[in-house]
Parts: C-alpha cells; sequence; structure tokens
C-alpha cells in the first residue's frame, strides 16, 4: 500500500474509533444533545411568550406570539447545539493528549495526520448529527422554515462550514489544554457568544457597546445568514461576513492545532 | 542470511536536556536480538527518556541510535513498523472495550480484516481477557490493564518491544504473571528492552542489564556478573557517638559513613560466619553499637557497589 492509501484507511480508522466512542459512553453524547434542547423548550415556553412582544413579524417568519418567537430562535439554538457539540471535541482531544494512548499512536507506524482527522471527521459527523435531532425538534415544536431546496442546501452549508470552524478551534483548545478539565471549560465561551450575538434577541435592542460587539463577532453574521436562509429574513453581507469568518476560523485555528500537535509538550 | 546480524538496539553518545537540565549524559548501550536488556536505575535517572528515544517519540540532542536496523531519526517510519511500545502510564482507550482497543490496534497495524479477527481472539485468550473483552477498559483492574496493554503492543508482532516500569504498581501475583508473558515473549525471537527500579526484576529477566544514574550508564553486565559486585547486601550499623563512627569507619573495609545519622553501611555477603568476624572485630575495638540491621541486596546496593555512594533517594531517607 502507499502512504496515500495508509492516509486514508488511517483516518478512516481513527473517525471509525471516534464514533464508537460517543456510542460506548453516550452520556457526554445526550448531554451536549439535550444541552441546546432544554435551552430551546426554555426560551419557546418560558421566555417565548414575553420575549415575542417586542419581535417584528418580519423577523418571526410571519407568526406571532410564542410561535413566532420559535421561529426566531430556532437559528440561535442550532448554534447552540454546534457550540455544545465541539466542547465534545476538546473533551475527547485532550483526553487523548493527556492520557497514554497518543504516545502509542505516536510509535506506530501510521499517517501522522491521522489522529487529527480522525477526531475533526468524527466531531463533524456528531455535530450534524445533532444538528439534525434539534431541527427536527424545533419542527415538531412548530418551527416552520419556509425555505425551498437552495436555501436548505446553503443553511447545511453555512452550518457545516461554521461547525467546521469551530471543531478545528475547539481541536486546538483540547490540545493545548493541560488536563482534560481545562478543556471541558475553555470552549465554554462559545456558547457566551451566541447569547452576545443575534441568537436570542435582535442585536439592535441592546445597549451600544453591546451591539458593536455583537456586530464584530463571528456568530452574528452566521446567525443572521441562517435565519435568512430558513425563514426568509434579510441576509444582506451577512452571508459574506459569515463565510469569510468561518474559512479565517478554520485556517487559523487548524494552523495552530497542527503546530501543538507536532510540538508536543514535554513530560 | 550470512555473517552477523547487526545488534536489535545500538545507543553511542545520546545526550539529552531539557532546558537547562540535563537528562541524558553520553548513553551507549548494545542490545542483542533476541535478548532482554534491564535498564536499571532509580527515579528520575533518565529510564524513561531513554526509552521515549528508543521509541521514536523524542529525538536525541547528539548521538546516534539505530533500533531494528534503521536509524530513529533518519527512519523514523521505518523503526516504528518494528517496534512496540508499552510505556508506564497507560496507552489504552479508556471509553471503549478491551476488545476494541485490540481491533483498533490491528487496523492500525493494516492486518486484513479476518487475519486481525484471529489475532485478536488469540491475544485476549492468552492475556486472560477474553471474559472482559467487551467490558469497558475503565473497569479494568491494574493487572487487566497492563495486560491489555502488552497484548495491544503484540499486535502487530513487533521485532523489538519497549517496556517501560511494565509491573511499577502491580500486585506481587500480576508482576509474576507479566514476567512469564515477558519471558515468552522472547521465546518467541522477539528483542526486548525494559526499564526498572527493581533488582530482581532485571535479575529474573535479563541477559544483560546496565546500571543508568543521573544520565550515565555506571555499569552494564549480566546478572550474575553484577552480582559479584554485590557479594550479599550490606549491614547497617547505628553508632552512638561520632568517634565511634570514626573508629568503626577506619575498622571496616569498604565501610560508607552517614556523619549526620551516625550510620555506617558495610558490605556483606550475608553469610553468618561473615557477620560473626564483623562483630568479633567491633568488640575487639570496643566499638559499641546501638542497632544492626541486614539488608539483602537491592538496587541501593548496586549503587552502592558500583558508585561507592546510595541512591540520591536512599540518601534522602531518614
Amino acid at each position: 500500500m502507499t502512504a496515500m492509501t495508509y492516509t486514508v484507511s488511517d483516518s478512516a480508522t481513527m473517525t471509525r474509533r471516534n464514533l464508537r466512542r460517543l456510542l460506548r459512553y453516550p452520556s457526554m453524547t445526550v448531554l451536549l444533545v439535550g444541552m441546546p434542547i432544554v435551552f430551546l423548550l426554555l426560551f419557546v415556553y418560558v421566555f417565548g411568550g414575553q420575549l415575542s412582544h417586542g419581535l417584528a413579524a418580519t423577523l418571526a417568519g410571519g407568526h406571532s406570539g410564542r410561535a413566532g418567537y420559535l421561529n426566531y430562535v430556532t437559528p440561535g439554538i442550532l448554534l447552540l447545539a454546534v457550540a455544545a457539540a465541539v466542547q465534545g471535541t476538546a473533551i475527547v482531544v485532550a483526553m487523548d493528549m493527556t492520557g497514554g494512548i497518543i504516545d502509542r499512536f505516536r510509535t506506530m507506524a501510521i499517517a501522522r495526520s491521522a489522529v487529527l482527522t480522525g477526531h475533526v471527521l468524527a466531531s463533524l459527523i456528531q455535530t450534524l448529527a445533532s444538528l439534525v435531532i434539534v431541527i427536527a425538534v424545533a419542527i415538531a415544536l412548530g418551527f416552520r422554515p419556509t425555505a425551498g431546496v437552495i436555501a436548505w442546501l446553503g443553511a447545511i452549508g453555512v452550518l457545516g462550514l461554521f461547525s467546521f470552524a469551530l471543531i478545528w478551534l475547539a481541536t486546538a483548545l483540547g490540545l493545548a489544554a493541560k488536563s482534560v478539565e481545562t478543556a471541558s471549560n475553555t470552549p465554554m465561551f462559545l456558547t457566551l457568544l451566541v447569547f452576545l450575538g443575534s441568537g436570542f434577541v435582535p442585536a439592535a435592542t441592546m445597549p451600544t457597546g453591546l451591539q458593536q460587539f455583537a456586530r464584530y463577532q463571528p456568530f452574528t453574521p452566521v446567525t443572521e445568514t441562517l435565519r435568512g436562509l430558513l425563514t426568509g429574513t434579510p441576509i444582506g453581507t451577512n452571508a459574506i461576513a459569515a463565510i469569510a469568518w468561518s474559512i479565517g476560523l478554520v485556517l487559523v485555528f487548524y494552523c495552530w492545532a497542527i503546530h501543538l500537535y507536532r510540538h508536543p509538550k514535554p513530560r | 542470511m550470512s555473517g552477523a546480524r547487526e545488534p536489535a538496539i545500538v545507543a553511542a553518545g545520546v545526550h539529552k536536556s531539557f532546558d537547562e537540565r540535563v537528562v541524558l549524559d553520553g548513553v551507549d548501550l548494545t542490545v542483542a536480538e533476541g535478548t532482554i536488556f534491564a535498564l536499571l536505575g532509580p527515579n528520575g535517572a533518565g529510564k524513561t527518556t531513554m526509552i521515549r528515544i528508543l521509541s521514536t517519540l523524542i529525538e536525541p540532542d547528539a548521538g546516534r541510535v539505530r533500533v531494528a536496523d534503521h536509524d530513529v531519526v533518519d527512519d523514523p517510519d521505518e523503526v516504528r513498523a518494528a517496534i512496540g511500545v508499552t510505556g508506564q502510564f497507560s496507552a489504552l482507550d479508556e471509553l471503549l472495550t478491551g476488545m476494541d482497543n485490540l481491533r483498533l490496534m490491528a487496523a492500525l497495524n493494516h492486518i486484513g480484516r479476518s487475519t486481525g479477527k484471529e489475532r485478536v481472539g488469540e491475544l485476549l485468550d492468552r492475556f486472560g481477557l477474553a471474559d472482559a473483552a467487551h467490558k469497558p477498559v475503565s473497569t479494568y483492574s491494574g493487572g487487566m490493564r497492563r495486560r491489555l496493554d502488552l497484548a495491544m503492543t503484540l499486535v502487530g508482532t513487533p521485532r523489538v518491544i519497549f517496556l517501560d516500569e511494565p509491573t511499577t504498581g502491580l500486585d506481587p501475583v500480576s508482576r509474576r504473571r507479566m514476567w512469564d508473558s515477558i519471558r515468552e515473549l522472547v521465546a518467541g525471537g522477539v528483542t526486548i528492552f525494559l526499564t526498572t527500579q527493581y533488582l530482581d526484576e532485571a535479575d529474573e529477566l535479563a541477559d544483560q542489564i546496565a546500571v543508568l544514574d543521573r544520565g550515565r550508564i555506571v555499569a552494564e553486565g549480566t546478572s550474575d556478573e553484577l552480582k559479584r559486585r554485590i557479594p550479599g547486601g550490606h549491614v547497617r550499623l547505628q553508632l552512638a557517638t561520632p568517634s565511634a563512627l570514626r573508629a568503626a569507619g577506619e575498622l571496616l573495609e569498604g565501610a560508607w559513613r552517614d556523619e549526620e545519622q551516625l550510620r555506617i553501611q558495610v558490605p556483606t555477603d550475608g553469610t553468618v560466619a561473615s557477620l560473626r568476624h564483623l562483630l568479633g572485630q567491633l568488640d575487639d575495638a570496643a566499638i559499641e553499637v546501638e542497632h544492626l540491621s541486614i539488608h539483602t541486596p537491592d538496587l541501593d546496593d548496586v549503587f552502592f557497589a558500583v558508585t561507592g555512594q546510595p541512591t540520591e533517594e536512599a540518601r534522602a531517607l531518614p
């Protein structure tokens, strides 16, 4: 076999390994998928009635009241699901790096890249699966996307690309963490960024300083693009910003992750 | 094949420092194919660093290292294809089952599916893990983890196996069992390089032993050769006064004095005759001894015999 086929088969083996771990240790997966669903229920049924009052009908996909807020908040909840899923990525990467198994992999004649490729691909599959579940729950609760086939494909593309970016970010954080505990905490700021954008309420309703912050952080354009594609709100330049942010994040965190992986801390 | 085969491991002038701290300071060693080599030394002697260099995990700052006919720096992948490593910390996937772990190794060693399955089943039986094959590794006992770890190393049928303190922390029964497994491997023709802090372990297993102290090999030989240099452990005498200590030190050959603790350490072969002789000498010189204890040979005695000093750890102990 050539080096190329080894790279592919080793990466596939590592991806299968990580997916199997999700099945063998389902409590973490359930927790990470459950978190956005709990937030969805919380925001629709507890806060949704009140929050919907200040919401323009155009932002609510033409629905009013609780149903309107559900339509507004679903894109934000989807990003919350991504943020939660990549927290799992950081944890499993750190588990590998702080345990003895990484040394075993490094002393085997396998493609060097396979360890990280396996983590990233498995996380991407897990994140997309978790998004499917969250969307299914949202639809069951009354979320009514107006998107056609093209818009759906666009939404899937934007979500996939942004997930890919955050997975590399979480991989780098997992590699940089000195312990699994640290790795499970550092990606938490991502969850906060969903709130500090236009995920739950329009950024325009926030104080000026926060509005500025919301405008220049990546979650806002991604949320707006998703919302536009799924429920028909205006997208404007957000699509370009979302794609640019995602590609930029992939480049930065891919390079950082590779650097950390190639230069392990001596122990 | 004709002519002399290259030794399984050759290291020459290996140096390694971390920041300013010198960990290996010119290590040379040679391990013949199909033998067990033990690197014996106290904590912090540099044993793990040596294993990490030999197994391609880190590069030496200076020196040349060849393992299984390839240079570890120039052709790490060729070396990796020929070696198996079982580190000091278990290199297992905690979330997976024992079977999953072994199958993962089979896949990463690019063994065909059916051969892999066969091999995994064989290893589970051989290491007494068949009953626990479908349980997650996180539920395994210490001994089971070590056995699985070794079994994982063996999936790829390595020619050279590195074992970093394979029995540290194991109970006596698991320890014996690990020793048996190691001996079986060599019978199959592989070369084993292991590190240990225990003289009895090196004695029990190794064809050749090297003693590592602060990054240098201070003694090398077969177990018998080394033991000849440590005839029978030592007698430790607790004296009452500094003058008694001095007198005893001058009287007894090869004694090592601890001025602070008023203690003296004398090599002995452990026979009653030699003890009687020692006590006779002390009596004749009218040196009063408060307390006497006899120590069977251990790593400290090797160090004492080789370097004229106990290990740093032993010196630090009261």
